[in-house]
């Protein structure tokens, strides 16, 4: 009864506090003067964005440099323009456009507007995301090579790279998955770009960032010098999608324009471990064909596996969302509905929304996680699985070979090789 | 090895290669489809709704500007000219004048000028103003409102997600076109509102 009556009153005192606001609104507290002396009344000022043709010169600018880097690294052969390519990208994409918009946080935006109905995703966003897939469909990872500024920064700084063995690479290099699964589930459910949160280098193209931020980005480049690109080869996201394209794309570089003559010259001079040396022909074909068939017939179990695995996780993984966080606050901790100086839940009780409808959103949240965890998982299982396969995939290969998954176009190889023309 | 295994194996290599191609041609089309029925051919800038606004402080904070893009503006339309003005003077203040020690702004940026008896004009010094709220907060409570909080786009990187936006605790801050980049109080009219709906926001969890 008291409990009815307390919730009548709110509403009811809810109710004139709307009718006030209209009321503010419509008519103000103190009138507008009628001033004698002349005075004219100043407009309040409203400096417009960027023009709208900036942001496609800013796809027209993707365009030609991509067509540019892929023509130098394909054709031309030439190092120094892909290295020149590059420089122009941090200049431009990085120091000019302050490392936004970028092909690699437009994965988030694609998310959002394939799984929120009110989200319109910026034609321009989406360019981004398409025209450097689509290039490397045709060429291979040359977006890689010298049009993305966060690859490029590193690039710049690879002076002493050191070769990292085969299983560091393998293990380390299931971690984008990993982070675009993650990405993928914090955009479709709301909840945080998290490719945009923490990248490590838009704070240099600032020239301004989180204290945090700017020591990560630090970390980043001081390993960047010993282990080339850490980001692109152990976190990138994109990296993921680019490498799928790269595997089956038309056409790559090659390291020698005629024949190999076997000399391992470009081997020792690829930072990124990303050139396939030759393989005889395997001694037990029957054997590893077997062997291929039981890692193959494996993958559904992977996948299984990594559902449940990630399913397990969900509740953790759903922390991340504000909603869901502020709801498991308040019912874990009631006394903090007193906290004057808890912003979120000082805002969220003088909202009227009541604590009941709050738990109900967060758990309609925690449900999409649920599902959205055995997706990600699942995804994280069949990349170990592929990964596994890949290993037990034996090809017999007479020349030195980019490996067209990780070799990033940089076009290093191409002035260590001896054979010319 | 023969000859004839060998080229078998070449060409099923070939198969395998096509097939993917066309494989990760027909789902990148699949994608760039179905995110392009739902594009939008203009840029979309972030922006604060003053009537949701609740005066944190947060947009001081948390913007990745320092100090942040997020200023007070004025609504000098709204404004009812006070010699008491609740978002220039401390609660508690001496006296009605310029004085330090009365002002409620931490960087004294609201410049109070002297119209007629008893009328003083209100003005936002940007270079000075940090966004973070106060004066909004006592012209909201005290007077008209005139005073709010606006992301002024001069100074606005437009990042992909407003780190703002994603601590605003009122779910304030939305996508809004960049044709009508400002919800400035007072023109804010239907028309506002109806720019309002075709944006998105990030928090909005329904």
């Amino acid at each position: 009864m008291k409990n009815k009556f307390l919730k009548y009153s709110l509403l009811i005192a809810g109710w004139f506090g709307s009718i006030h606001g209209l009321f503010a609104q419509a008519q103000q507290r103190f009138p507008k003067p009628e001033f004698e002396s002349g005075y004219s009344q100043p407009q309040t000022t409203t400096p417009f964005p960027r023009a709208l043709w900036l942001e496609y010169f800013d796809v027209f600018v993707l365009l030609a440099v991509l067509s540019l880097v892929s023509w130098f690294a394909l054709k031309k052969r030439s190092r120094k323009g892909v290295f020149w390519s590059s420089v122009f990208s941090v200049l431009y994409f990085g120091f000019y456009r302050e490392g936004c918009i970028c092909s690699v946080g437009s994965i988030q935006n694609v998310t959002l507007a394939l799984f929120d109905p009110t989200y319109a995703i910026p034609l321009s966003a989406l360019l981004f995301f398409l025209i450097p897939l689509v290039f490397t469909l045709f060429f291979g990872r040359t977006f890689c090579a010298g049009a993305c500024p966060l690859g490029a920064i590193q690039d710049l700084v690879a002076l002493r790279p050191i070769e990292l063995s085969r299983w560091v690479q393998k293990v380390f290099g299931l971690v984008p998955y990993l982070y675009l699964g993650l990405a993928v589930l914090y955009s479709a459910t709301k909840s945080d770009f998290i490719i945009c949160r923490y990248d490590p280098f838009v704070g240099f193209f600032r020239l301004d960032a989180q204290f945090i931020m700017l020591v990560l980005g630090v970390l980043f480049l001081a390993a960047g010098i010993f282990v080339a690109r850490p980001y692109c080869r152990f976190f990138c996201p994109y990296g993921v999608l680019l490498g799928w394209m790269s595997r089956f794309s038309a056409k790559h570089l090659t390291i020698t324009p005629k024949e190999c003559v076997q000399c391992k010259l470009c081997a020792h001079s690829c930072p990124f471990g990303a050139i396939d040396e030759p393989v005889a022909e395997p001694a037990h074909r029957r054997k590893s064909v077997k062997h291929l068939m039981l890692v193959v017939a494996l993958l559904p179990v992977w996948a299984i596996l990594g559902g449940w695995a990630g399913s397990m996780v969900h509740v953790p993984l759903s922390r991340l969302n504000p909603t869901v966080s502020l709801a498991e606050l308040i019912v874990k901790h009631p006394e903090v509905k007193e906290d004057q100086n808890n912003i979120d839940v000082r805002t969220f009780m003088s909202s009227g929304k009541t604590t009941d409808q709050l738990v109900a959103e967060a758990s309609e949240i925690q449900r999409r996680f649920y599902r959205g965890s055995w997706l990600v998982g699942g995804f994280l299982g069949l990349a170990i699985g592929f990964s596994l396969t890949n290993l037990s995939i034996f090809r017999k290969r007479d020349d030195f070979e980019p490996n067209k998954a990780n070799c990033l176009s940089c076009a290093r190889c191409l002035d260590f090789c001896p054979v010319k023309k | 090895m023969s000859d004839k295994t060998e080229r078998k194996g070449m060409e099923r290599r070939r198969f395998i290669k096509r097939g993917m191609q066309a494989t990760l041609a027909v789902s990148l089309g699949g994608v760039a489809v179905a995110s392009f029925m739902k594009s939008y051919a203009g840029e979309m800038v972030w922006q604060i709704d003053p009537f949701k606004c609740v005066q944190c402080g947060r947009c001081a904070d948390e913007c990745v500007m320092m100090p942040s893009a997020v200023k007070c503006v004025h609504a000098y339309a709204l404004c009812g000219y006070c010699d008491l003005c609740g978002g220039y003077l401390k609660p508690n203040a001496n006296e009605r004048s310029t004085a330090a020690e009365n002002q409620l702004c931490p960087t004294a940026a609201i410049k109070r000028k002297f119209i007629e008896d008893p009328y003083f004009e209100y003005e936002i010094d940007e270079e000075l103003c940090i966004g973070c709220a106060k004066c909004v907060a006592g012209c909201t409570s005290f007077g008209n409102g005139s005073l709010h909080l606006q992301i002024r786009h001069d100074r606005c990187k437009n990042c992909n997600e407003c780190a703002i936006a994603r601590v605003c605790p009122a779910d304030a801050i939305t996508r809004v076109p960049a044709n009508q980049p400002y919800l400035i109080k007072g023109d804010f009219t239907a028309a506002g509102d109806k720019a309002k709906k075709d944006t998105s926001r990030m928090s909005d969890n329904n």
